[in-house]
């Protein structure tokens, strides 16, 4: 199988255990990924706060470079680059005027925009090839599957899941064997691009979010999206300061979690790059592997 | 039929902007009951919509309308489908354009070096970011000690990777310029 791929640029950066452990896990399943070539910035939420046209121009001219590379779709692992894609896509498909516009900016074709799927619908899609594949299934651990704001709104343009009661990611969960849990927060907002520039709203919103998981009794976040990824885990640290009760929890990327149930190298998946320490999950996984595969034998 | 030309000359600049009729919403407070940033708003998104709907241009000057994280929960709840998050950023373009330096500090700094990096490298440098960003916020000692971590990590690249097309990128922003107006420091 073979998708068109926009990695964006966190996943060359700060979320390169993201980049790490997706292209881990595609090559295990023989699943080939064309980047676009010379792909852009989306232009995040900077560019739609403050110049709408641009905001739509710059993802865009990401949509005609695929075109013209004849891919049907592309991957946005990015939560971020799949809203500003896909809400390209959305507007200039719903406006005429506005797609002719912007194809005379970019100065190419802006014909047929392929379809933008993100994280989620990748891994479904996918789904049975997974589970071939499977060699250590998560069996017992509970995850809090934590959707965030750009997997499934606005609904108009994602066309993906229920906005309101997502399922997809706990179906990808549960088929590699792990126990997702239901709690309260899972749409709810991380204050994604205000890491810097408002960093105690990102700790309030972080808290609630980690408050809701740890009394759900997860052992671990599940996310798809490097902003989520960087508030709940580079931030941990000092949304647990000081309170009672707020142990480590670990924030894994859904292809993370995938591939270990994969049996694929924690390492070479980039899971000792994260700020909360995974170690005391994996260390538990593998005795908790050891054990059933002791049953086993 | 959407009617571009009546109400006050701010609700008239929004509806052309955004297609959207802003008269439709009446005031079920549904966007406020789910904003997740509403306690720190001065002005609340119900509140906001109202103002937009009465033509108050105070609002391009408001904080609350840069406190909007675009998490799109109002827009999704919505019975009326106004898409509240849309309009906040019509009226974050119009502030750029009009009032500009309104946006709180550190938020704007943001979104300026956020810009300044993507028409410089094609893409984002996140090194050029923080730089840019604190040159501008003035907020030179936050995260002081968040760097020698994302080092440790791998996860911060020491110099950008530009990509062929920079001429394009710049074409696009030189196209999306202003209308009218500028900030002092469009990027």
């Amino acid at each position: 199988m073979k998708f068109g791929y926009y990695p964006g640029c966190s996943l060359h950066a700060t979320a390169r255990e993201y980049s790490e452990s997706l292209l881990t896990l595609v090559d295990a399943l023989d699943v080939e990924l064309e980047e676009v070539e010379d792909w852009a910035c989306c232009g995040a939420s900077s560019a739609h706060s403050t110049n709408h046209l641009l905001g739509v121009a710059l993802p865009a001219r990401t949509l005609a470079i695929a075109e013209g590379q004849g891919m049907e779709n592309i991957v946005a692992p990015c939560a971020a680059c799949y809203g500003r894609l896909a809400g390209a896509a959305h507007e200039v498909n719903a406006d005429p005027a506005l797609k002719e516009k912007v194809a005379g900016i970019l100065e190419r074709p802006l014909d047929n925009t392929p379809e933008i799927i993100n994280v989620l619908a990748f891994l479904q899609q996918l789904l049975p090839v997974i589970q071939d594949k499977i060699t250590k299934p998560l069996e017992g651990v509970k995850v809090a599957c934590y959707y965030g704001c750009l997997l499934v709104r606005p609904h108009k343009v994602t066309q993906f899941d229920d906005p309101e009661q997502p399922e997809s990611m706990e179906q990808v969960c549960a088929a590699v064997g792990a126990t997702p849990l239901a709690w309260n927060k899972r749409i709810e907002c991380c204050g994604a691009g205000f890491s810097l520039s408002r960093t105690g709203s990102v700790i309030r919103l972080g808290r609630e979010i980690l408050d809701d998981a740890r009394a759900a009794g997860a052992e671990l976040v599940v996310v798809g999206c490097p902003m989520c990824h960087s508030n709940l885990d580079m931030r941990q640290g000092a949304m647990n300061k000081g309170q009672a009760g707020a142990d480590d929890l670990p924030v894994l990327y859904i292809t993370e979690l995938v591939g270990l149930a994969l049996g694929l190298d924690p390492k070479a998946m980039g899971l000792h790059r994260h700020y909360v320490s995974t170690k005391p999950l994996l260390d538990r996984l593998s005795t908790a592997l050891v054990a059933s595969e002791g049953k086993v034998s | 039929m959407t009617h571009h030309e009546h109400g006050p000359a701010l609700t008239r600049e929004i509806r052309s902007r955004t297609g959207i009729e802003p008269a439709r919403c009446y005031q079920c407070g549904k966007c406020t009951a789910g904003c997740p940033m509403a306690m720190e708003m001065p002005t609340r998104i119900q509140q906001i919509m109202r103002k937009i709907q009465q033509g108050r241009e105070e609002l391009l000057e408001d904080p609350s309308i840069w406190i909007c994280a675009s998490c799109e929960q109002c827009s999704g709840r919505c019975p009326q489908e106004v898409e509240p998050a849309r309009l906040i950023d019509a009226l974050r373009e119009l502030s750029m354009e009009r009032a500009p330096g309104s946006a709180p500090r550190r938020i704007g700094a943001m979104h300026r070096a956020f810009l300044k990096q993507v028409k410089l490298n094609g893409r984002m440098f996140e090194v050029g970011l923080v730089v840019g960003y604190k040159l501008r916020s003035g907020a030179m000692t936050d995260d002081v000690e968040a760097a020698p971590g994302m080092m440790v990590r791998g996860k911060l690249a020491l110099v950008p990777t530009r990509i062929k097309g920079l001429d394009e990128i710049r074409r696009i922003f030189e196209a999306c310029e202003p209308r009218r107006g500028a900030d002092e420091e469009t990027p």
